[in-house]
């Protein structure tokens, strides 16, 4: 896979991954050109284009387009699952997930790619295993910010 | 949010990210990050050395701001810091930010090289608590990231067996990952992975024959371990069939029971269920063409995928058409393939979405042969007619491939050929009918058939303009076969052709031009008459260099030339060398590599029939040089039996004449009284016209200041009327008359000293703003200029005339420079020449249903441009109308349901091409406002006019 974007129906990116270097500029005029033409397809129209070299994939759930570039040797069924797939993560550790979820928890929706997908290749398709691996992250995160949230405690009653 | 609230700390994040979601507009939003940016600069500068949550905090808001769109560019050391920090929450934020995934593999860099063994060195990087299966997961991944970016870093040897052992993994997701790594690495050291083929046949086999449940959280929507299937079949299309009998032989079961599978009731009506199981499915299919091996494999294969082109899931019809075309080209399926015509001919008229009709018209291209070439060629010229734009040329120059390569006689060729232009004569490129001119030409036994066809195809009373050049080249080469006809006699030939001459563009008619020479040879009973149209006014005197070069010539050559030096220069054009047809060069290069191959082989057809072997390509021809250059020599010069006619290069001409060139008569024609009353007087001689064709003088880029800042509005007041006062200060006025007539201009400058003193070094010249280093010539517009007097005396008005050619669409004027010394002091001055893409309009006529119908046609959102505005002057529907007309689109009546609204069409005529174009505008009185809408066919086109026509409100 050559890059994963997320959009909204208006149009407005939520989410983007890229797998192969690209400079800035491209990145956004790759966006820019995707997002239209998504966006323009009708409902019932399948769900693979043609894009330059690349094959396009994408798939709508409520307002969220997600779209994934794969390469022309690239199967494009199992490209839909692996977007199904992330959803579903999504869902589970959100509970019932919605776009506001992924906004104000962006870093957690890349967290979430991160342990599913690494360098545009599927790493482990077992959802128990990705949800258990960002529970144990999160497990780890909190018991050093309640260390950390303690001693700014501290130090705040110190300094009365 | 259940989980997320546990150990999610970061307030601050959320709430900026909610500031930024209640920002109302986008300059609240650039405001508010811009705060931000300032409190992180100053928060990372400042003294005070900043805790790991603040960074990470900060760190978050700056991705965040990314994510929105915006630059970064600061930063990024605390993100590494942050990646070095010995906390772990610190250490995960980093990983989305762009290039951790290289910097994560850059970990396991210096520990490639220090250990053998990166997969447990790799640990290092890794929480420590996670199990050694997951660090076994990203370290395969990481190290094929690493392969990627820089393969020479990457070791092979020692652990080559190591990691294709991986396959063997106990763990699922282990050897998911390690298929990746091995699928890529393979490919560069095919003999170092050979042993993966058997381990992943048996992994293979493994997982196709057990039950939905044996795998557990490996089964997706029941069926097992789908990723992993997919990617082993991935793996093995790396390979030949396997050597081995006995893995041979367990591979083919598999394909097998993944086919049976295909058959059975599905487990679930999830369309997980399906995508799945079918993802497996296309993989295998793919295996099977990739071995081509199989020739019971491949027509089951082909059965199974003729099955899904009636299925109701268009996904599934997309990739089954995309599939069958690769199955199209296998000499064992070809044959199965041809069975589902029918299915795919009705997918072609029958589809909703584009992309799969797309697909439907390759698969009809990719199982032509000769026994079907002419249902398939029929079908296809029928689906043009109701073509969509985007793949109207694809479909001509598949069309005429298909036409030449199965043509069992030739007249059918033609019949098809000259179908392509009458139906989508826009879309037909110069390579597709040089080539029918091409094989006529090579081919006795063709050309009284195609003189006769197409002199009955030009009989039609709208014919595309393409039909006209097949037309005047045959007829100019072979209309004597068909002169015997009182139906077709040279006279109606002749009144024929140049019927059509005055609607054709330049190209057009140089080539008609060409035509009536080679008739003066052919036919000398219409000698007179054509002497006397070269003659005219508007030929001789054409503001077309090319045009008035030819007149005078051709018409010098046939009253000065004996009928036998006539009858050697005007000979029959001689064969054509044969070479590689350069349709099929054009469809390759549209297509990328690969595409014209189903073509290229000659496998299916191995019997070469004499009747196409002039024209395929045969090895030694294969390597002609730029197929698509010049097949006929006539891209924009004339044919060759035409002398070069371009200025410089017409001395074979002047060798024939020997003498001064005969002097036309310029008296001009009645409708260009407009013209001649305005032009400056006769040159002595053409000839001196012809050497000096003035073009604008290129002055270096430094000459040309910027336009004065009311260019635009000056610019604006000549979008809807043609003549008036373009520019006037204390000095000088300048005037301008202009007429555009398709694409052509003439404009006349009228520059008018209003001092009493003299003006000296007076030059004014014509630029095109895009880039100043290439020749005006090379951009959209031509413009050419004749110099005016240096000196301009007090009280005098100089006049300039400007030739002016739209080559193809443009959106910005050219500049127009006047510098001149007025009492010693140098002046410069630079405005917009008036000449805006809407000049070439032409009105268009139409009713109500063909409006809608086009309107519709142009339903895409980059087609249509929309602008809502106030209205700056009174809104009088009289005025608008004139306005409109102005504008060069043509007003309809009684289209649109509301009396009160404006209806427009025109074409916007090009060199290049010709763009539709319809306009709509709604008055709201009460409002004070407009809504204008435009669609063209070209995106910046409508826009453009978009914005030049609302300003005129």
């Amino acid at each position: 896979m050559q890059f994963m974007l997320l959009f909204s129906r208006q149009g407005k990116l939520r989410l983007q991954k890229w797998y192969v270097p690209l400079s800035d500029k491209e990145k956004k005029k790759i966006t820019r050109e995707l997002v239209q033409t998504v966006l323009a397809r009708k409902p019932k129209m399948c769900s693979f284009l043609e894009w330059r070299d690349l094959k396009i994939v994408y798939k709508r759930y409520a307002s969220l387009y997600f779209c994934c570039a794969i390469e022309d040797q690239d199967n494009e069924l199992i490209t839909l699952e692996i977007i199904h797939r992330y959803v579903e993560l999504l869902d589970k550790y959100f509970g019932s997930v919605c776009e506001l979820d992924i906004i104000f928890n962006f870093e957690k929706a890349y967290f979430i790619l991160d342990e599913f997908l690494l360098g545009g290749e599927v790493q482990e398709t077992s959802k128990k295993n990705v949800l258990k691996a960002i529970e144990q992250a999160d497990l780890l995160q909190e018991k050093t910010e309640t260390m950390y949230h303690s001693k700014i405690f501290i130090g705040f009653k110190k300094a009365y | 949010m259940p989980a997320v609230s546990k150990g999610d700390g970061m307030r601050g994040l959320a709430v900026f990210i909610s500031d930024i979601r209640n920002c109302k507009s986008k300059e609240a939003e650039i405001k508010r990050i811009n705060k931000e940016l300032a409190n992180i600069r100053s928060k990372f500068k400042g003294d005070k050395a900043l805790d790991g949550y603040s960074k990470k905090k900060y760190v978050c808001k700056l991705l965040f701001i990314f994510l929105l769109g915006h630059d970064i560019d600061f930063g990024h050391m605390e993100a590494v810091n942050l990646l070095s920090s010995n906390k772990y929450t610190e250490k995960q934020i980093v990983s989305p930010e762009r290039g951790a995934l290289q910097g994560l593999a850059l970990c396991s860099l210096p520990v490639l090289s220090a250990a053998s063994c990166p997969m447990a060195q790799a640990a290092a990087c890794r929480p420590p608590q996670d199990s050694m299966d997951s660090v076994k997961q990203s370290a395969a991944l990481c190290l094929l990231r690493l392969y990627k970016a820089s393969p020479d870093l990457v070791p092979m040897g020692e652990w080559t067996a190591r990691v294709v052992h991986l396959l063997n993994d106990q763990h699922m997701g282990v050897v998911t990952a390690a298929v990746s790594l091995i699928t890529c690495l393979c490919k560069k050291n095919p003999d170092d992975f050979k042993t993966c083929i058997s381990l992943a046949v048996s992994r293979l086999s493994r997982i196709v024959s057990s039950a939905s449940t044996d795998l557990q959280d490996y089964t997706y929507y029941f069926v097992p371990a789908p990723w992993l299937s997919v990617k082993l079949l991935r793996l093995l299309q790396c390979y030949p069939p396997p050597e081995d009998a006995a893995v041979k032989g367990r591979l083919v079961e598999c394909l097998e029971t993944v086919l049976n599978k295909a058959q059975e009731p599905p487990k679930s009506k999830k369309v997980q269920h399906s995508n799945a199981k079918n993802a497996i499915l296309f993989e295998t299919i793919s295996l099977i063409i990739h071995y081509d091996s199989e020739p019971n494999l491949l027509v089951r294969a082909c059965n199974q995928l003729g099955q899904f082109l009636q299925h109701r899931e268009t996904n599934l019809r997309y990739l089954a058409l995309e599939s069958m075309c690769t199955l199209a080209s296998s000499e064992f399926s070809h044959e199965a393939v041809k069975t589902h015509i029918d299915t795919v001919i009705n997918a072609l008229k029958t589809e909703r979405d584009v992309s799969v009709r797309q697909r439907a018209a390759d698969l009809l291209y990719a199982m032509c042969d000769r026994s079907n070439a002419k249902q398939i060629v029929s079908e296809m010229l029928r689906y043009l007619e109701t073509a969509d734009y985007a793949i109207r040329e694809e479909i001509v120059l598949k069309v005429a491939i298909l036409a030449e390569k199965y043509a069992v006689d030739y007249s059918w060729y033609v019949d098809t050929i000259l179908n392509l232009i009458r139906i989508a004569g826009d879309y037909v490129s110069e390579e597709v009918w040089y080539r029918v001119l091409q094989i006529v030409t090579n081919r006795d036994d063709v050309q009284g058939y195609a003189a006769k066809t197409v002199f009955e195809a030009l009989q039609a009373p709208a014919c595309h303009e393409n039909m006209v050049k097949v037309g005047g080249y045959i007829l100019g080469e072979f209309g004597n076969l068909i002169a015997g006809d009182p139906r077709s006699s040279p006279p109606v030939q002749f009144s024929l052709l140049h019927s059509k001459f005055h609607l054709c563009s330049v190209a057009t008619r140089a080539l008609l031009l060409s035509t009536y020479i080679k008739f003066i040879n052919l036919f000398p009973e219409t000698k007179a008459t054509i002497q006397a149209v070269l003659r005219a006014g508007s030929q001789l005197r054409n503001a077309d260099v090319e045009l008035q070069q030819r007149a005078v010539e051709y018409l010098t050559l046939s009253s000065v030339a004996s009928t036998d030096v006539l009858a050697t220069v005007l000979e029959e054009m001689p064969p054509f060398p044969e070479r590689e047809s350069s349709i099929l060069a054009k469809l390759k290069r549209k297509k990328g590599p690969g595409a014209g191959s189903a073509l290229d082989d000659g496998r299916r057809d191995p019997s070469s029939n004499d009747i196409n072997g002039g024209v395929e390509p045969t090895p030694s021809t294969v390597s002609t040089p730029s197929p698509s250059a010049d097949l006929l020599g006539l891209r924009a010069a004339p044919p060759p039996a035409a002398p070069p006619a371009s200025a410089g290069a017409g001395n074979l001409l002047v060798d024939v004449f020997d003498g001064p060139a005969a002097q036309p008569s310029l008296g001009p024609t009645p409708e260009e009284a407009f013209l001649s009353e305005l032009e400056p007087p006769a040159p002595e001689s053409p000839m001196a016209l012809l050497a000096d064709p003035a073009p604008a003088a290129d002055p270096g880029p430094e000459d040309i200041g910027p336009p004065i800042p009311e260019a635009d509005e000056l610019l604006n007041k000549f979008v809807c009327k043609n003549n008036g006062v373009l520019f006037e200060n204390q000095l000088l006025q300048i005037g301008v008359k202009s007429e555009f007539r398709q694409n052509l201009g003439r404009m006349y400058l009228f520059y008018g000293n209003k001092t009493s003193v003299q003006f000296q070094n007076f030059s004014p010249t014509v630029v095109h703003p895009g880039d100043l280093q290439t020749h005006i010539l090379s951009g959209p517009l031509a413009v050419q200029t004749k110099r005016v007097a240096a000196q301009v005396d007090g009280g005098a008005q100089v006049q300039q005339v400007l030739n002016i050619e739209c080559l193809r669409d443009f959106l910005t004027p050219p500049l127009l420079s006047v510098r001149f010394r007025y009492g010693g002091a140098p002046q410069a001055l630079t405005l917009k020449l008036p000449v805006t893409i809407n000049k070439f309009f032409q009105p268009t006529e139409m009713a109500a249903q063909d409006f809608f119908q086009r309107w519709k046609q142009l339903s895409l959102p980059q087609q249509e441009a929309q602008k809502i505005f106030k209205a700056n002057h009174p809104m009088d529907a009289e005025v608008t109308k004139a306005k409109l007309l102005g504008f060069g689109s043509a007003l309809l009546d009684n289209v649109d349901p509301n009396p009160e609204n404006f209806v427009g069409a025109g074409i916007i005529q090009t060199k290049a091409l010709q763009v539709g174009c319809l306009l709509r505008l709604e008055p709201n009185a009460q409002a004070q406002m407009y809504r204008l809408t435009l669609r063209t066919s070209k995106e910046p086109v409508s826009r453009h006019l978009c914005e030049l026509l609302a300003q005129q409100f």
